[in-house]
């Protein structure tokens, strides 16, 4: 009873910072008293109400929601095969940690225009959103691999666990919250470092077409109304897939 | 069955001999004691049957395939229940009936309510033992395995525990002297 009243304290809070936040801004844009140098937030909410009601508005953000999720997919499948690799062998391990160290060090501004001579602006969210996400993904599971307590694997050695029931009951959970963290954090990464190649590549129909048109004209409302769309898209999709993820491993640990 | 004999067998951990040309023989079908203070090499002698350490010198002969172990440490799946730990190990051979009736004799009724990390201490082993008596062993090493559980649940569990172990070849390691009277035959280390 006690939780659930802090707990809806807590909601009634973050909600009361919300708004004050919302209050400031519309103070500050009041001021400035230029919807160039910032839009308030009833122009901006007005203007996402137009751009909903606009057909290319949805495909845009499909196209770009599809490619993002393309890549970030990308990444966890491989940033996964990597990382049992190099539990298995440090051999590989060592070979690949000068790759994940530069994906994670050099500026993503560099990868996108290297990746722009490679390939089509069409696809450079994709493996810009697969080559963010590839480290966060590799180095997490690397790390919850290497965690296995040894006890547990004698306790299945002394029994004869096949390796199937070994990876259900041992591997699973102990690998699920450094899963559940990449997952995370890679899918927030692949986001940013998506549509910020799609504003330089600027492929036809995606946000980051819209983003940089919007700079051209000096359309801030509209920047500010699409990011607002893509930070709700990507908030909504992270809580979705690790929903997804969650219900994934309670199925397996049933078995 | 034939018996386990174990022929001047030596361990080291670095520069520290844990187990010095030690002999004895485990004769088929019987519950042996091991007594020893702590320290003498008993859980080490453990370890080594169950196949989890390599002896730096002399030889075991006459060891079974299947072993099953109860660990010094309870060693569960934390995030299972009381029936999922067992089932983890016995797969389909014991049904789930067969499983929660073992576990209610040890005086666990709710086996698949709870994980195991909710479990107090006392029913955490309890559920390692349940497990190493339902899996399928023709060897098995109990290490201490009643410590920690009050007078009235450790006559219980030792009374099942005998029950489960009738005929089979068993290696008790412990210290406790009220363990002595259960043993067919007690070797001190």
């Amino acid at each position: 009873m006690i939780s659930t009243i802090v707990l809806n304290k807590n909601w009634i809070w973050k909600l009361a910072a919300a708004l004050c936040a919302i209050l400031v801004w519309q103070g500050a844009a009041w001021l400035l008293g230029s919807d160039i140098l910032l839009a308030s937030p009833w122009q901006v909410a007005c203007r996402l109400v137009s751009l909903m009601g606009e057909g290319s508005f949805w495909t845009s953000l499909l196209g770009s929601f599809l490619d993002i999720t393309w890549g970030f997919l990308l990444s966890l499948g491989l940033g996964a095969l990597l990382a049992v690799a190099a539990g298995k062998s440090r051999v590989v391990e060592i070979l690949l940690a000068p790759y994940m160290v530069t994906i994670k060090t050099v500026p993503v501004a560099s990868f996108i225009v290297i990746a722009l001579v490679w390939l089509s602006s069409r696809d450079l969210s994709v493996f810009i959103s697969f080559l963010m996400g590839l480290p966060i993904v590799y180095t997490n599971l690397l790390q919850g691999i290497k965690s296995r307590d040894e006890k547990l694997w004698e306790m299945a050695e002394v029994f004869r666990m096949g390796p199937g029931r070994r990876f259900l009951t041992i591997t699973l959970p102990q690998i699920k919250p450094y899963l559940l963290s990449a997952c995370s954090l890679a899918l927030g990464l692949s986001w940013k470092a998506g549509i910020a190649a799609e504003v330089i590549g600027i492929p036809e129909g995606t946000v980051g077409e819209a983003l940089y048109n919007a700079k051209i004209y000096l359309a801030t409302a509209d920047l500010f109304a699409w990011t607002l769309m893509v930070v709700l898209l990507s908030i909504v999709f992270e809580k979705i897939f690790l929903l997804l993820v969650r219900w994934a491993f309670a199925r397996l640990e049933r078995i | 069955m034939t018996d386990i004999v174990i022929n001047n067998l030596t361990k080291r951990f670095g520069e520290h001999t844990v187990l010095r040309e030690f002999s004895m023989t485990i004769p088929a079908g019987t519950l042996v004691g091991i007594m020893g203070e702590s320290g003498c090499g008993k859980t080490t002698l453990g370890n080594l049957l169950l196949g989890l350490l390599e002896p730096d010198g002399g030889k075991i002969t006459g060891l079974p395939e299947k072993r099953a172990a109860v660990f010094q440490e309870d060693r569960l799946l934390e995030e299972r229940t009381p029936l999922q730990n067992v089932r983890a190990v016995t797969g389909r051979k014991r049904s789930r009936g067969e499983i929660l009736e073992f576990l209610t004799a040890l005086g666990l009724p709710h086996g698949e309510e709870k994980p195991v990390k909710k479990l107090s201490g006392g029913m955490r082993r309890r559920v390692a033992i349940a497990r190493a008596l339902l899996a399928d062993w023709d060897f098995l090493v109990m290490d201490e395995p009643f410590k920690g559980l009050d007078e009235a649940t450790r006559e219980r569990v030792v009374a099942k525990t005998l029950e489960a172990i009738a005929g089979k070849t068993v290696l008790l390691i412990t210290h406790d002297q009220r363990d002595v009277e259960i043993c067919d035959q007690v070797v001190v280390m």
